[in-house]
């Protein structure tokens, strides 16, 4: 019997090793995958043209460039306006579902919010051009909605979920002790909410905006569809921009293999992996250190 | 019982609605083939035939040196057939106020050079380009014969062709091209809510409707492109068959009913010459044994 439970015991550990081992083994693959074939892109052409504000245009009628900029520019744009839309938001509405909502409404909203997640991203792209881009162009008066702004507003709805899910869990964490205490000395319901719950979870709620960025930065297919992938600097919100997830979706199935294009897209790909391991690696360290507080 | 023949079909997105039809009118006569039709674009197409994926490749462009160069590195001889033609039609927001275009004109504005709808005779206000990604036959064919350099980076690449129509319709600064099976129904008429651009390539004619047969035919309406099936040697069995049945008079009658134009012998002579650069592959024509 004794015998026959050891065995099971070992089995189990060796096989719960070797899963992890195996995600790790392909995390590795990925990134040797891109170093190796990006070494290749910058050999040719050099990291200086690579991040110079020449256009991406490697498919030229005359000499091909490519510079990178303006597809990180736009990234960059689409990134930060969806977490300036998404974090308030988001965040609002994991303290209403925590503090101030009837505990019967949490739990039908958060099922809901939770639920959103697991809209296909080709779906918010048809949003976006059937319903997000006009009604942009009508608010603003613009020729059309087809703009950062509009993937901007997708995306802050494909990171609300991870945000709300992940701060709802930081605010329950808060001691009850904390609350109490703060009610003891004569404060009422808000003064305890904004001067003694939030700043308890500031770095979870860091954390929990990370992730949702992490989230939106990698997101191929709605940006592709609703920002409009013109490749020019963009000058703000309202321009048409060009990510670079778009710019490796797009590209990789016709180009040639083994020509400098082809290398050029790994590198953007290992750019882009290099930025969302930063940012999830990051949002891991607070996280981890807040779990050690609560400890 | 008979064993059943498959044929792979890849490329042009362009031509897969009307390849599809074709197909499946020719399965219908002939039921020991199997042809299976993939879109992807005219380069998706050529790379799949030129790495041996393909049986035929869809194409609504012709081989660019580079391809022809690798196909001769592989050892493979590509074929050309020309099977239908296609009018890529320019088409703009009514608002615009511009209902003509001459080809310089059209292709300044795509370059990036005119960006007002003013210096075209339109209502003032910023032109918004709208057009195909680079994986696209039509980019190509475009660029080529229109714009002769490269995009304005403002030019918005959009996903397909129906996603082109509705970004025009509902900007009112907006002009795109695309084929003009997109935009004309079967009875002729064409979508509410957008124009089509006469073009003239000679200033000094009126400018053609893309509507206008007899100037596709002609050649008065300057965008007028071949459709290509592309093959690795002579094609044979079942193949051969297929492209017999296009150029076949039922064939014919189905291409006009989706909005394209069987081949005239005007136009495969202009293609057929190989002193042309775009067209250094061997075309073929099954239409003159009818003729």
């Amino acid at each position: 019997m004794t015998r026959r439970r050891y065995f099971w015991n070992w089995f189990f550990e060796k096989s719960l090793a070797l899963s992890a081992l195996v995600s790790i083994a392909t995390l590795m693959g990925i990134f040797l995958l891109l170093t190796l074939n990006s070494w290749k892109a910058f050999e040719r052409i050099g990291l200086g043209e690579f991040f110079s504000l020449d256009a991406w245009n490697p498919a030229a009628f005359d000499a091909p460039s490519y510079g990178i900029a303006s597809l990180l520019v736009g990234t960059f744009l689409t990134t930060v306006g969806a977490t300036l839309l998404a974090a308030p938001l988001g965040v609002g509405m994991a303290f209403f579902l925590s503090e101030v909502g009837p505990s019967w409404l949490r739990n039908v909203l958060k099922p809901m919010v939770e639920l959103m997640a697991a809209v296909p991203s080709v779906i918010m792209g048809f949003a976006g051009i059937v319903l997000v881009g006009p009604f942009l162009a009508q608010a603003f008066d613009l020729p059309n909605g087809l703009n950062a702004l509009n993937g901007s507003i997708l995306l802050a709805f494909m990171a609300l979920p991870t945000i709300v899910s992940v701060s709802e869990d930081v605010v329950q964490a808060v001691p009850q002790a904390y609350k109490e205490a703060s009610y003891a000395l004569g404060a009422n319901r808000w003064e305890t909410l904004t001067q003694v719950t939030l700043p308890a979870c500031y770095s979870g709620l860091l954390a929990a905006i990370m992730l949702g960025v992490g989230r939106a930065i990698g997101e191929t297919m709605t940006v592709l569809m609703a920002t409009g992938n013109a490749t020019a600097m963009p000058s703000g919100f309202f321009s048409s921009v060009r990510t670079i997830t778009a710019t490796v979706a797009i590209e990789m199935g016709e180009v040639p293999t083994g020509t400098t294009h082809y290398y050029t897209l790994f590198a953007c790909a290992l750019v882009l992996f290099l930025i969302t391991l930063l940012i999830n690696y990051s949002a891991e360290r607070v996280a981890a250190r807040l779990r050690k507080r609560g400890q | 019982m008979r064993s059943v023949e498959r044929i792979k079909v890849k490329g042009s997105d362009t031509e897969v609605n009307l390849v599809f039809r074709l197909a499946e009118a020719y399965m219908a006569e002939d039921s020991t083939v199997s042809i299976s039709i993939a879109g992807g674009g005219s380069g998706v197409g050529i790379a799949a035939l030129l790495n041996g994926k393909t049986d035929v490749a869809n194409s609504s462009r012709a081989l660019t040196e580079k391809e022809m160069a690798m196909a001769s590195r592989r050892g493979l001889h590509v074929v050309a057939h020309i099977f239908a033609a296609d009018a890529l039609v320019v088409v703009v927001n009514p608002a615009t106020g511009v209902d003509s275009l001459t080809l310089e004109q059209l292709g300044r504005i795509y370059a990036g050079d005119i960006l007002d709808w003013q210096e075209v005779g339109g209502r003032p206000g910023r032109i918004s380009l709208y057009g195909r990604q680079s994986n696209s036959g039509t980019f190509v064919y475009f660029r080529e014969r229109v714009v002769g350099r490269d995009f304005s980076p403002a030019l918005k690449q959009m996903n397909g062709t129906a996603q082109i129509v509705e970004s025009v319709m509902r900007d009112p600064y907006g002009i795109g091209y695309v084929g003009l099976g997109y935009v004309s129904k079967a009875d002729g008429s064409i979508r509410q809510g957008i124009r089509l651009v006469r073009l003239k390539e000679d200033p000094t004619r009126p400018a053609a409707s893309p509507l206008d047969e007899a100037a596709l035919r002609s050649g008065h309406y300057p965008l007028v492109r071949p459709l290509y099936q592309f093959t690795n040697g002579y094609p044979e069995g079942k193949i051969k068959s297929f492209f017999q049945f296009e150029a076949s008079p039922k064939g014919q009658q189905l291409i006009l009913e989706n909005g394209y134009l069987p081949p005239w012998p005007d136009m495969l002579a202009a293609y057929d010459t190989p002193s042309e650069s775009f067209s250094k592959v061997e075309t073929l024509n099954y239409y003159t044994e009818r003729q």
